[in-house]
């Protein structure tokens, strides 16, 4: 099991939940972040105060997956939340001890397959 | 002639013997009422507009307390206006304030001032005295007390507005000398300019300020604020004629052309300095050609208008780059805005003004070199005894009650330390008190620290 955390351009978003569900990943949070990622920073003009913005909005996804799911969910996100320039952003991939489903009870990769409704 | 514009009321309510004034008092013209009504209640939304325009342009946490400086206003002025100011302006008095033969409205009835009725006058006078004093909160936002700013409405509306309006429209001696001051150059943006610098150097500059970037938190709000005062500046200029008639439809379209020049030789200084035309830009050159305009409105051309609206953009846009980097903390730039605005525009009153146009007094442009001279005289007589007055006010406020917040006020946002409130919250981590849980608390904490919406 793996816990996948994006962080993409806010404008990406729809594109990479739409290859995401393609892929048939469904369970994820979407966090509004800021953060530096080297892209250039940009300058904004209030009447006489100049202000270099260093911080740039993006988008973190956080994707509880198990095993099976962790290469199409990091292709799809690849994919999806490419344009080539920099602020693209980045995919971590991070080990997860254990996993719950609140509502169930259920434990690690049961918690984490998706519910077919009935 | 040249009287009717600059001493109307006075010579309407103070008996002064003028044939054409006596002939006017004696009916009510439906017209002449309907279209002041009309005007008082545009020029009183534009207290509400500054609150929007001032509002946008403070940081999130300082939001309501700065809109509140505006809406206090309201209240305060309008008040104080109706039981004494409107007397000490336009009572007989001297040549330096009126009197209280009016005080307490005392014989403002439904009686003829010139061709509309003396108590609309007294409303339609309010509504300025309102505005002006609101205009001066954009120098002391985020740092003033409440409490103290509101004695100070109190104190500056009878003390500086009363006396420079009775100098100018009430009888005194500008009027009397020939001062132009169609709408309130003078009276309103230069005296409320002054006391923008003299209050701003009282208090000293913000913690934050030079320090951190003090950004707007909110554009859009800044430019439904400029949009709404050129709404509601339609009657503060149009209404000023005082009646339905030519002057006011000369008003009204100057008042339409000078802010439409200045945004145009705004946005082209916006362009060639930085490559991009901003909204606060924007927003903030409309305001400063209704300021220029307003001394000028029914005295000079349309064509006129349209330079001096251009004109103007100069000294404010160059002020407001150059105010930026100092340590003179008139956070709103009022003196920028309203000060020198108002002084290019009552200065340019006198190279512009047109007899063919106002029917009286001709000014530089047209040979009348004394108009000029006037008008310079007026800029520094009032710019001085309102920045004179002002700093005495503060000085004496100062010595009975804290006029400035302390640091960890001014850290927290007065929005919450004045008012109890926050302008954005989404109520995320605020516990519900029960009654008996409550406790006044002089200074509750934030339940969630002040963001951005």
């Amino acid at each position: 099991m793996k816990l996948i955390k994006a962080i993409i351009r806010p404008e990406r978003l729809n594109d990479v939940l739409k290859a995401l569900f393609r892929a048939e990943v469904r369970g994820l949070t979407v966090t509004r972040v800021r953060g530096h990622g080297g892209e250039r920073e940009t300058e904004e003009t209030y009447r006489g105060t100049t202000v270099r913005m260093e911080l740039t909005d993006k988008v973190m996804l956080d994707i509880g997956v198990s095993d099976p799911f962790v290469e199409p969910t990091i292709e799809a996100i690849l994919s999806a939340a490419r344009t080539g320039e920099v602020g693209d952003g980045k995919i971590f991939v991070l080990p997860v001890e254990k996993i719950y489903r609140i509502r169930t009870g259920e434990e690690d990769t049961a918690a984490v397959t998706p519910v077919v409704p009935a | 002639m040249r009287r009717r514009f600059i001493c109307l009321p006075a010579l309407f309510f103070l008996g002064v013997p003028v044939a054409r004034a006596q002939e006017a008092a004696a009916a009510i013209s439906a017209p002449d009422t309907a279209w002041l009504l009309v005007s008082t209640a545009l020029v009183l939304l534009m207290t509400p507009a500054l609150a929007f325009f001032y509002g946008g342009l403070v940081r999130a946490k300082n939001a309501l307390n700065t809109m509140m400086m505006s809406f206090i206003a309201l209240g305060v002025a309008g008040v104080l206006w109706a039981l004494l100011g409107y007397s000490l302006a336009f009572g007989s008095g001297t040549a330096w304030l009126g009197d209280l033969s009016m005080a307490l409205l005392s014989g403002v009835g439904l009686e003829a001032s010139g061709s509309i009725p003396h108590l609309l006058f007294m409303a339609f006078q309010g509504t300025f005295a309102i505005i002006t004093v609101a205009l001066i909160s954009g120098a002391v936002v985020e740092r003033m007390r409440f409490p103290a700013y509101v004695a100070f409405v109190g104190l500056w509306v009878l003390f500086v507005y009363a006396p420079v309006c009775h100098w100018v429209w009430g009888g005194g001696w500008l009027g009397e000398l020939g001062a132009l001051d169609f709408a309130g150059g003078a009276v309103v943006h230069i005296n409320a300019g002054a006391a923008a610098v003299a209050a701003a150097l009282f208090l000293g500059p913000r913690k934050d300020y030079g320090r951190q970037a003090l950004l707007p938190h909110h554009v859009p709000f800044v430019l439904l604020g400029a949009g709404l005062l050129w709404f509601g500046w339609f009657g503060f200029n149009g209404g000023s004629a005082l009646a339905s008639n030519g002057t006011a439809g000369l008003a009204f379209v100057n008042t339409l052309l000078a802010p439409a020049a200045t945004l145009v030789v705004w946005t082209a200084l916006d362009h060639l300095r930085t490559g991009k035309i901003t909204a606060v830009g924007v927003a903030t050159a409309i305001v400063v050609g209704l300021v220029a305009v307003t001394p000028a409105a029914g005295f000079v051309s349309p064509l006129s208008a349209l330079a001096l609206g251009a004109l103007a953009a100069l000294p404010s846009y160059f002020a407001i780059q150059w105010r930026a980097r100092t340590r003179f903390d008139d956070s709103l730039d009022v003196f920028a805005a309203h000060g020198l605005g108002g002084i290019t525009g009552a200065l340019l009153t006198g190279v512009f003004a047109s007899a063919a146009w106002n029917g009286a007094t001709d000014g530089l442009l047209f040979g009348n070199v004394a108009q000029f001279g006037i008008q310079a005289l007026s800029v520094v007589a009032v710019f001085a005894y309102s920045g004179a007055l002002t700093f005495a006010i503060l000085k004496g406020l100062s010595l009975v009650m804290a006029v400035r917040t302390d640091d960890q006020a001014e850290r927290l946002g007065l929005d919450i330390v004045h008012h109890g409130e926050e302008a954005y919250t989404d109520g995320e981590g605020a516990l519900l008190l029960l009654d008996e849980e409550t406790r006044p608390v002089r200074v509750p904490a934030p339940a969630v620290s002040p963001s951005m919406a």
